[in-house]
């Protein structure tokens, strides 16, 4: 578990970098965008239209500005997941008939099939996961669940969006208080019963003030009169850049897959 | 005319001693009355059963007129008698400051644009002007104080039910804090340690000791 100063915060965006790019454009815009790209990416099968797509969201990155370091962390994270897959797949998958191997790793029979397999499925996924950053990471979190309640999507998703926006801070800074106060009385982490009896304590310790917490924000809100409606009041306005945007996005997507099928 | 009535209340949480034994209070027009006890001593148990948030085990609660018995009794008071809850943290769960100031109004049926000139109005009125777009977590304790306030005042209530409302604040916030509550017209209930917010503000001043509330306790 890391250790986290109180006051740090929980969630960290790309929402403060430099003021241009996609964060000048109606987050609806982007979300949607990222959404098309993201079915386009999925949809193509052809090695070059998948190499053209991962242009394209290094593209979208650079024009976000997104920090060199910090975005690599976390497409790195992201490929951490799918590693094993990637490993996998030229053994577990059979070559076509009358084909060789491409190689033998300690009598295992590795085919090209599986090879292209993994390769397609690592581009698809970077190509995602970047543009995602680019486009959706640039948001603040709370303008990202107005976009969505905008878009549509069911009032629960949205509540329960925002409030986990909201009170994973709030979660997050209780976690790094009493972190703090444990290593005030000399706790180290360890391989042993007592740490593993010590973080026992610690998570069901933020449980129960979890469910606390929750039980009486839900008091306060009915004192406001609440009835299971969360109200949300948002100033999001669709501009010209955001149609053209839009607009361009589109037509790259129905591009990608146009040349992936043709070619 | 009287607020709030309650007479004989009892209150005990599930397997433990009762922490209020026959409590009754009255809350008139324009008084602030001080309510002082010890920490475990049922002060804010009393203000959660004032708005039904709690039921009693025993007694009455007369709100606005009239006596207080079901869930949709409660549900039409709670806007009028604007409990501030004691953690900001509890009462601001919206992201920015404007939507958590137009929950209230929203939920009472005033339209967006009422509620939007609600929201600039009343954080106008307590110097928070340009608050609109802040986000809530991110704001210090001394502003989560007074956007709690303004998301209670919003509703316009009739009373305002404070639960240590200068708990956590350092001396300036405090003393900003008392000057915008001395300000308002609202009739209070302040549960408070804090003798400075008592000579400030409260008209009066009541002792909660071993379940009862002891007659009129020196200011």
């Amino acid at each position: 578990m890391p250790t986290t100063r109180p006051g740090q915060p929980a969630i960290r965006s790309f929402a403060d970098g430099p003021d241009t790019g996609p964060r000048r454009l109606d987050p609806r815009a982007r979300v949607l965008a990222a959404v098309a790209f993201a079915v386009a990416v999925v949809a193509l099968n052809g090695l070059p239209a998948l190499v053209a797509s991962v242009g394209v969201a290094f593209g979208l990155a650079v024009w976000a500005r997104l920090p060199l370091r910090e975005t690599a962390k976390r497409v790195a994270a992201m490929d951490g997941f799918i590693l094993l897959t990637l490993v996998m797949l030229p053994f577990t998958t059979p070559p076509a008939a009358g084909t060789e191997p491409l190689f033998t790793l300690w009598g295992l029979p590795a085919s090209r099939e599986g090879l292209e397999h993994a390769v397609r499925i690592a581009l698809k996924a970077n190509a995602v996961i970047l543009a995602l950053l680019a486009l959706v990471g640039t948001m603040r979190e709370t303008v990202l669940g107005h976009a969505l309640g905008r878009l549509g999507v069911p009032a629960k998703l949205v509540t329960l969006f925002l409030m986990t926006v909201r009170y994973i801070e709030v979660l997050h800074a209780e976690y790094g208080r009493l972190r703090w106060a444990m290593k005030a009385r000399g706790f180290r982490p360890r391989t042993d019963l007592h740490t593993l009896k010590s973080l026992g304590h610690l998570v069901g310790m933020l449980l129960v003030r979890s469910l606390e917490r929750s039980e009486r924000v839900l008091a306060a809100m009915k004192c406001r009169g609440y009835t299971g409606r969360l109200p949300l009041l948002d100033t999001l306005r669709a501009g010209p850049a955001d149609w053209a945007f839009g607009t361009a996005a589109a037509i790259a997507c129905v591009l990608l897959v146009a040349a992936d099928r043709l070619a | 005319m009287s607020l709030f009535a309650l007479s004989d209340i009892r209150f005990a949480y599930a397997a433990r001693p009762a922490v209020l034994d026959g409590v009754s209070l009255r809350l008139d027009a324009g008084e602030r009355l001080a309510l002082v006890g010890d920490n475990g001593a049922g002060k804010s148990t009393l203000l959660s059963l004032m708005v039904g948030l709690l039921k009693p085990s025993g007694g009455t609660v007369e709100a606005f007129g009239r006596a207080r018995v079901t869930e949709a009794d409660f549900a039409e008071i709670r806007p009028r008698a604007g409990l501030v809850f004691q953690d900001p943290d509890d009462q601001l769960f919206c992201p920015t400051v404007a939507e958590d100031v137009a929950f209230g109004p929203l939920n009472t049926g005033a339209s967006r644009a009422e509620a939007r000139r609600i929201v600039s109005d009343t954080l106008n009125g307590l110097g928070l002007a340009g608050f609109e777009d802040r986000v809530t977590h991110h704001l210090s304790g001394g502003e989560k104080r007074l956007v709690s306030l303004a998301a209670v005042l919003a509703m316009q209530p009739e009373a305002l039910l404070l639960d240590e409302p200068t708990n956590a604040l350092d001396a300036k916030a405090r003393a900003r804090l008392i000057e915008v509550l001395s300000g308002l017209p609202q009739a209070m209930v302040i549960v408070s340690h804090d003798p400075e917010v008592r000579e400030a503000l409260a008209t009066r001043a009541v002792l909660l000791e071993s379940g009862r509330v002891a007659d009129e306790y020196p200011l």
